[in-house]
């Protein structure tokens, strides 16, 4: 499916808004220093899955993943 | 209030019946009885019932708690949303076994005692594995008997700490078992290899997606959680618990990554997902625990869900590897909105069920200033929004057109999803009612405006990660080598053990014994002086110089080629009688000295 241009723009907007959001909002029990930083999850978020998707596909690729018939 | 009835009897001993109905009839009891037994569970006071006296002991079949209670609300509301979506199965052995293992679960739930507890952990493994057998399949009937195999050694390792409880403490009734003997450890482990703790965790990623469509929907509701359940009781706060479950949640979430069956990426987010929960437990605040509880009882709704969808699409395409299909969002829009609130919600999205739940244990690792376990167990969600509600549905619904113009599931497998999906989104909404039946005294807000903003962040740009790196994460035609290697490729390696070296082995050792050795002594017989000769000649060649070893040897080939010979030529009655007179001398010399 190719995902068409106005619901790409409307993505990039809405994420837009809820990193801005983070901004305006107030913190009422931050236990790490990292908890005050605004935008710090989306940032974590973004990092997070990419370094899971890479690295999950390295350890596969390095020997985990097997032909369909491995077991047969 | 009376107790009327035990919930789990209702279930198991109602499912007798069973058989002896056919049509409507029997669709409205496989609704009433799992209706029966959630109206019991309500009724229910708290307190010990149904205790009675075996060899000394009490066995106690109904400790009603707040924490048995919770569970058994939620095991009784999943039997019979697993009724529900199985309602068009016409396989009776199916409706009894579903039902046996649905009982024996609340069994567990309700055992004050751990011998109650044991009888019912060995119903639910047997009534389980048949499931999974009832496919048909040559793969199924494969996974199955590891399932059981797995399982059975599981009860065994349980059954021995135990005894050793038993014999140690002389009491067996159920409570935190915190003194970290031998007896402690086997219990763990007993419990642990359930609650699919790796290395321990193959079982359920290989036998689940194997199971029948509606059989996987009970399977993924009531072993791990009865296992939650259990090391809530007897091992809150236990430490190793708490680096067990956080690998767990990234264990699940990397294997997820890797896999192309459907089934088997929503087998592996279980594992993940149970890791919150021993992580919890492993913590043991209140709030911890409650998380725990929490986020088990949304757990079942919502991966019952999901594995209801992914279990319509397997249904309704006959296809299970995500590389075969796509574009499904055309021809089965409900399947695909259904199976989305399953996923938001096992993504811990705002205003779905695991919002509340999952947050409770993030917050309590926070709450006791356990950083790492805080930053693991929010990356790990990241991995469960990555796989199970951006990959699998995308590469499933959309993507590129297969071609498969599958309809949608019969009418009772959606009103099962549905009821699901309601729950999903009542417990995001409206979490109070969720926090109102939970075990502990602790008090938690979910939705604070950091904590909302700080999820969508996460979440969204977990999204931008999947779109960028779409090409990627392409789904590829493979399985993934798990814990299970080491019985399934150790069993084959096994059996060449047994069949070659040791056959081989084996045969030499027959040889010599039955064929070789006897064979020897019947030649030696024939003529022992003759052969002693020989002998005794061949020995004389190793020693001797060179030059008369050729004479030797001729002598040796003569002695061969007459012999035995002629015994008596070589016997004179003068050397026969000097034996005899020597042997009767030696007989005397024994006699007297």
């Amino acid at each position: 499916m190719k995902v068409s241009a106005r619901v790409k723009v409307a993505f990039y907007v809405v994420l837009l808004a809820v990193f801005a959001s983070d901004f305006f909002i107030t913190r009422e029990h931050p236990v790490f220093p990292w908890d005050r930083i605004p935008g710090f999850s989306a940032v974590y978020g973004f990092i997070s899955c990419v370094v899971i998707a890479m690295l999950s596909k390295f350890i596969g690729h390095h020997g985990i993943m097997k032909k369909e018939d491995y077991y047969d | 209030m009376t107790e009327w009835a035990h919930p789990a009897a209702i279930l198991i001993v109602g499912s007798f019946l069973v058989p002896f109905l056919r049509g409507g009839l029997r669709k409205c009891y496989l609704l009433a009885l799992p209706s029966a037994a959630l109206v019991s569970t309500i009724y229910l006071s708290p307190g010990n019932h149904w205790t009675y006296s075996f060899l000394g002991n009490d066995l106690i079949f109904g400790r009603v708690d707040k924490l048995s209670l919770v569970f058994a609300y939620v095991f009784t509301i999943m039997a019979f949303i697993g009724n529900m979506y199985a309602l068009h199965v016409d396989d009776n052995r199916q409706h009894v076994a579903a039902l046996m293992y649905a009982g024996s679960s609340l069994g567990v739930v309700f055992a004050g005692d751990l011998l109650t507890l044991f009888i019912f952990w060995e119903i639910m493994a047997f009534a389980s594995a048949y499931l999974i057998f009832a496919r048909f399949t040559e793969r199924a009937k494969k996974a199955g008997f590891r399932y059981l195999l797995v399982h059975l050694f599981g009860g065994v390792v349980l059954l021995a700490g135990i005894i050793m409880h038993y014999v140690e403490s002389g009491s067996l009734l159920f409570g935190p078992l915190g003194d970290g003997g031998l007896a402690f450890y086997l219990i763990l482990i007993g419990f642990i290899l359930n609650a699919a703790v790796p290395p321990l965790s193959a079982w359920l990623s290989d036998a689940y997606p194997e199971a029948t469509i509606t059989g996987s929907v009970f399977l993924c509701a009531f072993t791990t959680k009865t296992a939650i359940y259990v090391l809530i009781r007897g091992f809150p706060g236990t430490e190793i618990l708490v680096p067990m479950g956080v690998f767990m949640t990234l264990y699940g979430v990397v294997y997820a990554v890797l896999e192309n069956d459907c089934r088997r990426l929503l087998a592996y987010h279980i594992i993940s997902q149970v890791g919150y929960m021993v992580t919890g437990v492993g913590m043991g605040t209140y709030l911890a625990l409650n998380g725990a509880t929490a986020h088990a009882f949304t757990h079942i709704i919502y991966k019952a869900l999901l594995f209801m969808g992914a279990g319509s699409v397997v249904y309704m395409t006959g296809l299970r590897r995500l590389t075969d299909m796509g574009g499904l969002y055309r021809t089965m829009p409900v399947t695909m909105v259904l199976y989305m609130i399953g996923g938001f919600s096992i993504s811990a999205f705002p205003l779905f069920s695991g919002f509340v739940s999952k947050s409770m244990v993030v917050s309590a690792a926070a709450y006791d200033h356990r950083a790492i376990v805080t930053l693991l167990l929010t990356a790990a969600s990241t991995g469960t929004f990555l796989s199970t509600t951006l990959k699998l549905p995308y590469f499933m619904f959309f993507g590129k057109d297969s071609g498969i113009k599958a309809k949608e599931p019969p009418l009772n497998m959606l009103v099962g999803m549905g009821i699901a999906a309601f729950l999903c989104v009542a417990m995001g909404v409206y979490p109070s009612a969720l926090y109102n039946v939970l075990p502990y005294l602790a008090k938690y807000k979910p939705y604070t405006a950091d904590h909302i903003t700080g999820s969508l962040g996460l979440l969204l740009f977990t999204a931008l990660g999947f779109f960028v790196l779409l090409k990627k994460l392409n789904p590829e035609p493979t399985i993934s080598m798990d814990t299970d290697w080491f019985y399934r490729k150790g069993a084959s390696i096994f059996m060449w053990f047994l069949n070659d070296p040791m056959l081989k082995i084996g045969d030499l050792l027959a040889r010599t014994f039955f064929n070789t050795i006897p064979s020897a002594l019947i030649w030696f017989s024939k003529n022992p002086l003759g052969a002693l000769k020989i002998a005794a000649d061949t020995a004389f060649i190793l020693v001797c110089g060179s030059d008369r070893r050729a004479e030797v040897k001729r002598r040796i080939d003569k002695e061969k080629a007459i012999y035995p010979g002629d015994i008596i030529k070589h016997w004179p009655i003068g050397s026969t009688v000097l034996w005899v007179t020597i042997f009767l001398l030696t007989c005397l010399l024994i006699y007297y000295v």
